[in-house]
């Protein structure tokens, strides 16, 4: 099997958008486009499927929410019932109020903080990564579509040609 | 054109008798006099009242002083008691009154700042508000005359109106500088007033902008609603202190007025969606799409949680530091509230938190439905809790009187706001955002 694929490069994201749309028509597997900025709708066209990052988040809430109140629970109640100022330590909801800044606080820092986490694991992206970037005018104003070559490849090429590409290069994938 | 269904009407008819009959009821079956409040009382707590009955039997040597003294204070808890049920239906009305009202005025501040920040998505929706909004100018003057009539002595809601009671109340007459009928009254008409012309006015130029051929009606309206909007912020602080604070002269509360604002603010932008859903069901809104309302649920989720902040922040402030003067507005309604004072928090903040957080819910109508409905009960809820302990205190009770209020002003809530929606297209015609807003996707 070979491991060619091809790179249709445009410099408009109008173009792109279209091209996409015409590739998906035609049934040809896209890999992946890169593009310099967000594309409202590429993700739409391309098929991708909604990210499902906002239901982990609020998963992630929920954990911060019991964390801030066992803290709160075990510390002020359970484990030294001392009274501060009058404050009725007596039960947990006796002195609740005092703690839902903490169980908020809590709540939005694991969402947050946990949610950005999975973001950069399920993207792999950390410091001392090495760039993947085909070509490095796509950081600036070129978009690039990447699709895997099977069969033909100057039915392929003249296709894309046809898409509107400024430029189409085949290129030999390791 | 929105034609006014005839089962539509005659359901607002329905609810409006109904509503007049249980008001009646209510005010015929107040108690008169300490002689039926003793009844009351005798039929409500067999047990309690059994208990004293025997103890003063038991106990022969009771002074006679004493025993006139306990007699005196047997009478002045009936007459205390007698005042909270005679207040009963009065407050009943009060709430629903002042319920609807500022509803419709937070639509209208809602409306204002959409023409202010000249948003793309809303004016598709500019005439259902307008609609809304109509029910300003009635729910006013039956408000103006509710205040007048409590300025005459027909009722005891606000107990600083009583000379009797300010030349006995230190604190209260501290304040009479501030809190005094003809000030009072005269305060409630210029706001009324001020609201009610921008509402006019603003209605007006947008029909005329639809006829016009340039856009100096729009500009208008763009001048008149952020005029409306400095001038609202500062009488509905005030106002919030007038008709509702007030009703607790001893008590005050700086964010009260924000607290006020958020709770009508968001039953406004609730009664939009509910309203938009039920034309949009009848066909008569094509040009709003499930962005629209998706967009109205992302503000009943983000108001619905700012009216959390603030009935949090107001209730933890006073809860912590724990002054006796102000924590004993918290403290009545705790022990006398419990369920509506916290049912009020699940209803206006858990409920909608849970259901409207997720994206794909705010597009399904009648998740959206059942939300707005739990919304706009839990803010009723909440103006009752703000009313009621001031005025009927222990005695509250949510029967004939309540219910039938909310129904008389809901029938003619519906009677108004639908008969406007008939008299004008649904659609602004040049509107500079009009086409935006009837392409608008999210």
């Amino acid at each position: 099997m070979s491991n060619k694929v091809i790179y249709a490069i445009y410099n408009d994201d109008d173009i792109l958008m279209d091209a996409v749309k015409k590739t998906r028509a035609a049934h040809h597997h896209i890999e992946e486009v890169f593009t310099p900025f967000p594309v409202h709708g590429l993700d739409k066209a391309m098929g991708l499927a909604p990210t499902r990052l906002a239901i982990c988040a609020f998963i992630y809430g929920l954990c911060g929410l019991s964390f801030g109140t066992w803290m709160m629970n075990y510390i002020m109640i359970q484990d030294w019932p001392q009274d501060i100022g009058g404050k009725p330590s007596f039960s947990y909801i006796d002195n609740m109020p005092a703690f839902v800044p903490i169980m908020f606080e809590e709540t939005v820092f694991f969402a947050a903080h946990l949610m950005v986490i999975t973001f950069y694991m399920r993207s792999r992206l950390w410091p001392f990564k090495e760039a993947e970037n085909p070509d490095v005018r796509t950081t600036d104003d070129h978009f690039l579509m990447e699709v895997a070559v099977n069969g033909n490849e100057e039915e392929l090429v003249s296709f894309f040609e046809g898409t509107g590409a400024v430029e189409v290069k085949v290129i030999e994938k390791h | 054109m929105y034609t006014f269904s005839s089962k539509l009407k005659t359901f607002s008819f329905i609810l409006m008798a109904v509503g007049l009959l249980g008001i009646g009821y209510g005010f015929l079956t107040a108690p008169k006099d300490i002689q039926e409040v003793e009844k009351i009382l005798a039929a409500d707590a067999h047990g309690s009242h059994h208990e004293a009955g025997s103890e003063s039997e038991g106990s022969h040597t009771v002074s006679a002083t004493a025993k006139i003294k306990a007699e005196a204070e047997h009478t002045e808890h009936l007459t205390h008691v007698l005042h909270q049920l005679q207040n009963k239906p009065w407050s009943a009305l009060y709430v629903a009154c002042i319920f609807f009202m500022l509803l419709s005025l937070g639509t209208l501040a809602f409306y204002a700042i959409q023409q202010v920040a000249q948003a793309g998505w809303s004016p598709v929706l500019f005439r259902v508000m307008q609609g809304i909004t109509a029910y300003l100018p009635v729910g006013s003057v039956i408000f103006f005359l509710f205040l007048v009539l409590c300025g005459l002595h027909f009722n005891h809601l606000f107990i600083w109106l009583d000379p009797e009671v300010v030349a006995h109340d230190k604190i209260i007459a501290n304040k009479s500088g501030y809190l005094n009928f003809p000030f009072w009254i005269v305060r409630a008409g210029v706001f009324l007033l001020g609201w009610n012309a921008y509402r006019y006015f603003s209605r007006k130029n947008c029909l005329a902008q639809d006829e016009s051929d340039d856009n100096s009606f729009y500009k208008k309206n763009f001048n008149i609603s952020a005029m409306f909007l400095v001038f609202f912020i500062v009488t509905e602080s005030i106002m919030s202190w007038d008709w509702i604070m007030s009703l607790d002269p001893h008590w005050s509360s700086t964010l009260f007025g924000w607290y006020v604002f958020a709770s009508f603010f968001v039953s406004g932008i609730t009664m939009i969606a509910m309203v938009t859903i039920y034309l949009k069901s009848k066909g008569y809104l094509e040009n709003v799409n499930s962005s629209h309302i998706h967009d109205l649920a992302k503000f009943m989720f983000g108001i619905s949680v700012f009216w959390t902040y603030l009935w949090f922040s107001q209730f933890m402030l006073i809860w912590y530091a724990n002054i006796p003067e102000e924590i004993t507005y918290f403290v009545m309604r705790i022990q006398v509230y419990n369920l509506p004072f916290f049912g009020a928090v699940v209803m206006n903040f858990l409920f909608p938190v849970l259901i409207l957080i997720n994206t794909d819910f705010k597009r399904i109508t009648w998740v959206l439905v059942m939300a707005g409905t739990v919304i706009l009960l839990g803010h009723y809820v909440d103006f009752f809790n703000m009313i009621m302990p001031g005025t009927v205190g222990g005695s509250w009770f949510i029967g004939v009187s309540e219910i039938a209020s909310v129904l008389f002003f809901l029938g003619l809530f519906i009677f108004v706001v639908f008969s406007t929606l008939t008299k004008a297209p649904l659609l602004p015609k040049r509107n500079p955002y009009i086409e935006e807003s009837k392409h608008f996707h999210y």
